[in-house]
């Protein structure tokens, strides 16, 4: 494969390092000295502690020190705002409030030793009541979990709606047809194959803090460092090196990187905590846990008029939850889905339970995954009521491209569409007719063969700063480009590669703009030292925003350039035309020959060359983008299953996903990262779960309970592609990183669901397990978040 | 990262060694073979034993053929060289078969015969299979070896007959021309533990049925077997009818527990269903 000049397929740049094992992971750092720390945690979801003796484990010959609440509470760090304006215990002091809270940090000489010490570590605890059932945490007379907080008499953290409630209800009053569905979006974890964990390092001669962590958001970690622990800015640095897999759960501060600080402060020296797979599953950032119902109004004859949706969510024990503050249920507007309603509403109710706090994690765009699932479930119940065809009612219903831009029922404003072609596409790579034909047949020897369907529409790339911002932080982001003198430049952006291939595409935005190839651009990121401030990449941010914040930036670098070669050129600006063919980038004196390329103005930018007033040397530039809208990706994915009726067992056969994110910077990279959230769908609707017994008792704490698909459940993908630029992003692209991650449950379960409709079941709860689809053909369906008994 | 409380190793030379490391090291030593069940569970810092003992390199263990009328099986033969052994595939499909199922390929490059087998977990699928063939286990210890049948091996979940210094070194499987066997098992996932798994393996003599072994894993059935269902088709022609009831026989005999795989109705559903598909199976194989 080639190098393009632009856009293109291109080999991945991080590849060289990754394929040879070459890549460095926060636990590739040692420095000498260092220190590890290890976290005692709760084995209780509930309970008041009454002691902790941390006298046998302080006399263990390799142990430092060993940390509780207690101490941290001397230093006013025992409890630290989240990131959603909550408070989370850093180590425990009055109540465990989850299974596998952090209670108190050992530091030792090696993880041996600080392992062997958590068990020396004596805590008395006091057993109370739990909440694990959302569904009973508004009860009369439920546990209070948080009576830390000053005043609190229930589990409510809020209530929250969007949409006109009269006018959807008034709909709904005339509607000729009505559907309503009960719906869970359970728990689920983003399982990154590296766990979390920090290394900190504080100098005290300096009093300079470094901290190598894998953080998706490096700057905002810094600053809340220097907010929460009144330490000055300038003096901490954030390096997020290579990272095994963010997926929305490295946005976060978790206790463990605090604990690392402090043990650093207090030791003198360097320390490393690295959490294991069961602590990451027990206590990083969780997400979905919505229970939903849904309700659509709709004419006789297909025409969707209105949605109504109220949603119970479980935020666990802290409200965790990473989003733009105004944003309580983040983007759920967008259950509205991609259609042409009437009227809409929704109410949602954030509830407290004795689980792990998190929310929104994992590649779910702010809850639009659990708004999308929701929407595309409903439109098949409202097909299985009608008797209609799943793809034919979406069709009656979609948006139509001359709509665009289209402000939603709940105030969105979608920027560019084209659904019905995209939907067509997918239906035409399906063979979508011959494959309802062979159902049929199938069904008529008593086979189980099913065909599901969902049209998805995102809202990505936070975004306007006006509306949006992260703990008062905008979500605007920087990127600095310098050229050198022979024309090769350096990229400098706020946002953080977890795998999305930064490296190489933003690489190619550059080059695009400045006719270099993508070989001559170097992307640096990760490391607050190095990097403009910015908020990371989450929520398919990093294109919408930092991408467009490298396209403007290489666009001054461009400008400047022009009054560079005007110079040598001895031309006026004006006359200068800027063009790009195979050999690169140059300004040309239109209508002549005459020109220079980008790496001669480089040259002569740093050079002895005169330049006239007002024209400063080099060509380097800053930039700040703050978007002006989000960006609203789109697909029609088509899932073929065949059931086993004897066992429940669903085997995956054909997956098609057509999706529309724009302009393509690296179509390899757009495909590897549809790829990856596809397989994430399959897992969720087929297997991935995390449920509780009554006394909160985590029952997916490690691999052998919590399922990640393989190879082996995942069918070869077919992908296509269309195109619908952007109209207000720079290149016209629209973020892609959790597109399938979104679209792909509901296809599959609608598959499923499809396949079982000669036994009428109309829902069932993922995960479908053989277990789940057995007990549902039974019209018995378990209830998934709870430990089956 | 999880890591395990501190411990002795010891590399066995032979097995005589291994017995005499055994003895000096008593109760808290364990043997390690693939490790894929031990090294987990001190990971996890569930089982925290004083020293391993590592047989490994014991090629004395890791035979594998026919010796007469007899497969025999070293306790240390992987996973993979049961799976790849063209003998084992030809006489009896049904070892193949579960093992295409168990775990994945890094784990059955290691794990071991003999240390599933002395692991006892309840879900384990070489259990099912070796009772429904009527193996025999040969244990080895300081006073000389003895053999055992395997329905007599498992005494509970995690437990065996297996002394702390002895060895299970082979088990051994009768050979009988054309007898038919096969597996199966539902899982959430490749490599997953069974939800429930039965195996079979049936001798037809002039189209009645001469022979009957019925071997199910995961779901509470003793010794990993369903003898009154076995005893029900015995003198029967092997007719849907016939192997539907055994295997209705064989579900009624399990006491299968509730967990994250499923509820009990239908983990019992699943050990009919499933008992019922390996019995066809093992029939269409049994020549007669
Ligand atoms: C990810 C994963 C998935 C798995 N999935 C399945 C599955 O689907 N189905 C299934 O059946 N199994 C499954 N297993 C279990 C796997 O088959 C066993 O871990 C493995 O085969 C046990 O053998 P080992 O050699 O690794 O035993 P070890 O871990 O070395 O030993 C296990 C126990 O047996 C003892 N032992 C070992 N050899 C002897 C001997 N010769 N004499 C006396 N005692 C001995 C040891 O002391 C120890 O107590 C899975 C394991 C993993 C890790």
């Amino acid at each position: 494969m080639s190098t393009p000049m632009g856009f293109g397929r291109m080999h991945r740049k991080e590849d060289a390092r990754f394929i040879r094992g070459r890549g460095s992971y926060v636990d590739d750092v040692n420095l000498p000295g260092m220190l590890y720390g290890a976290i005692l945690r709760s084995p209780h979801a509930h309970a008041r502690i009454v002691s902790i003796d941390t006298s046998a484990a302080l006399a263990h010959p390799k142990v430092k020190a060993v940390i509780t609440g207690e101490t941290l509470a001397g230093l006013n760090l025992a409890w630290m705002p989240t990131l959603s304006a909550d408070t989370q215990a850093v180590l425990a002091t009055d109540k465990v409030r989850f299974q596998g809270q952090e209670v108190a940090f050992v530091v030792a000489e090696d993880r041996y030793s600080a392992r062997d010490a958590l068990e020396l570590i004596d805590v008395e605890y006091e057993a109370l009541d739990a909440v694990i059932d959302a569904r009973k945490s508004l009860d009369e007379g439920a546990p209070i979990i948080r009576d830390d907080q000053e005043g609190r008499a229930d589990n409510k953290i809020f209530d929250w709606g969007a949409g006109d409630k009269d006018a959807t209800d008034a709909v709904f009053a005339q509607a000729e047809v009505t559907v309503a569905q009960d719906m869970l979006y359970p728990r689920v974890h983003p399982a990154p194959l590296e766990t979390c964990g920090a290394v900190a390092d504080f100098d005290k001669v300096t009093g300079k803090l470094t901290v190598w962590c894998p953080t998706q958001a490096p700057h905002a970690h810094r600053t809340l460092y220097a907010l929460v622990a009144g330490l000055p800015e300038h003096k901490i640095r954030v390096i997020s090196p290579d990272i095994g897999g963010g997926f929305g759960g490295k946005v976060g501060i978790y206790p463990g990187y605090v604990c690392a600080i402090v043990g650093s402060i207090v030791t003198g020296k360097p320390v490393k905590w690295m959490e294991d797979r069961s602590e990451n599953l027990m206590s990083t950032a969780f997400a979905r846990d919505y229970h939903m119902r849904g309700e659509v109004a709709a004419t006789r004859d297909g025409r969707i008029q209105a949605i109504r949706v109220k949603v119970l969510a479980d935020h666990g024990a802290f409200n965790g939850t990473a989003q733009p503050t105004k944003f309580p249920a983040g983007f759920f507007h967008v259950f509205t889905g991609s259609y042409d309603l009437r009227a809409a509403h929704c109410e949602v109710t954030g509830v407290y339970t004795n689980k792990a706090p998190g929310g929104v994690a994992y590649a779910c765009s702010f809850r639009i995954t659990e708004a999308v699932y929701l929407v595309e479930r409903m439109i098949d119940v409202l097909a299985d009521e009608l008797g209609v065809d799943a793809a034919e009612l979406r069709m009656k219903n979609l948006l139509r491209s001359e709509q665009f831009p289209y402000t939603s029922p709940t105030g969105w404003e979608y920027d560019s569409g084209d659904y019905q072609k995209t939907l067509q596409l997918a239906m035409d790579m399906a063979g979508y007719d011959a494959l309802r034909r062979e159902q049929a047949e199938k069904r008529e020897r008593g086979e189980l063969m099913g065909i599901g369907i969902s049209f998805f529409t995102e809202a990505v790339g936070a975004g306007p700063r006006k509306h949006m911002d992260i703990l008062g932080l905008g979500m605007a982001d920087g990127a600095e480009l310098r050229v050198h003198p022979t024309g090769k430049a350096v990229l400098r952006v706020s946002c953080q590669s977890q795998g999305q291939g930064h490296e190489t595409t933003f690489a190619q935005i550059v080059g695009a703009e400045l006719g270099i190839s993508p070989d001559d651009v170097e992307v640096v990121h990760g490391d607050t030292d190095q990097t403009p401030f910015g908020l990371g990449t989450y929520g398919s941010r990093s294109t919408p925003v930092s991408g467009a914040a490298t396209a403007m930036v290489a666009r001054k670098v461009r400008e400047r350039a022009r009054q560079v070669a005007a110079a040598m050129l001895e031309a006026s600006p004006e006359d200068l035309e800027w063009t790009v063919d195979e050999a690169g980038g140059s300004w040309t004196v239109a209508g002549t020959g005459a020109g220079k390329s980008i790496q001669e103005i480089a040259l002569a930018a740093h050079s002895n060359l005169e330049l006239p007033e007002g024209v400063e040397g080099h060509l380097d530039a800053t930039c700040v983008y703050n978007p002006p809208n989000l960006t609203y990706p789109f697909g029609a994915y088509i899932c073929v299953v065949d059931v086993d009726p004897g066992t429940g067992q669903v085997k995956v056969r054909r997956f098609i996903a057509v999706d529309d994110c724009g302009v393509r910077i690296n179509p390899m990279i757009v495909e590897g990262q549809v790829h990856g959230g596809l397989a994430d769908g399959v897992g969720m609707a087929l297997m991935q779960l995390m449920a509780f017994d009554e006394d909160g008792n985590h029952l997916g704490a490690s691999f052998m309970d919590y399922l990640l698909p393989t190879a082996m459940e995942c069918p070869s993908w077919e992908l296509g592609e269309t195109v619908t630029p952007s109209p207000h992003h720079p290149i016209g692209a629209k973020g892609v990183g959790e597109s399938a991650t979104v679209g792909s449950p509901p296809a599959v379960v609608n598959a499923v669901l499809d396949a079982l409709r000669p036994y009428g079941v109309r829902h069932a709860d993922m995960p479908l397990t053989p277990a789940a689809v057995w007990r549902a053909i039974k019209g018995d369906p378990i209830r998934t978040d709870m430990a089956i008994t | 990262m999880q890591v395990p409380a501190s411990f002795e190793y010891e590399r066995a030379e032979s097995v005589p060694h291994a017995l005499e490391l055994l003895e000096r090291y008593g109760e808290d030593a364990r043997l390690v073979a693939g490790g894929h069940s031990l090294i987990p569970m001190m990971k996890l810092r569930l089982a925290q034993p004083d020293a391993l003992i590592d047989i490994n390199g014991l090629a004395e263990l890791s035979h594998l053929g026919v010796d007469g009328d007899t497969l025999v099986i070293g306790a240390l033969v992987r996973h993979a060289a049961l799976l790849a052994d063209e003998v084992v595939g030809t006489y009896f499909p049904i070892f193949h078969e579960a093992e295409r199922v168990i775990a994945d390929p890094v784990v059955r490059n290691r794990g071991t015969v003999g240390g599933s087998l002395c692991q006892a977990d309840p879900s384990e699928d070489l259990s099912a299979a070796f009772a429904a063939v009527r193996a025999e286990a040969v244990i080895l210890g300081p006073g000389g070896s003895r053999t055992v049948p395997i329905r007599e091996f498992h005494v509970g979940p995690y437990e065996t007959v297996v002394e702390p210094g002895e060895i299970l070194t082979e088990l051994r499987v009768p050979i009988r021309p054309g007898a038919g066997s096969a597996y199966e098992k539902v899982e959430r996932r490749v490599g997953d533990w069974p939800v429930a798994a039965a195996g079979a393996y049936l001798r037809l003599d002039g189209g009645v049925i001469a022979e009957a072994g019925i071997g199910l894993t995961a779901v509470g059935a003793e010794h990993f077997t369903a003898p009154d269902a076995e005893a029900y088709l015995i003198g029967k022609a092997a007719e849907e009818a016939v192997l539907r009831e055994a295997a209705r026989i064989a579900a009624e005999s399990c006491e299968p527990q509730a967990d994250q795989r499923g509820p009990v109705d239908y983990k019992r559903h699943l050990a009919g269903e499933l008992t019922y598909r390996a019995l066809s199976r093992a029939a269409e194989r049994s020549g007669s």
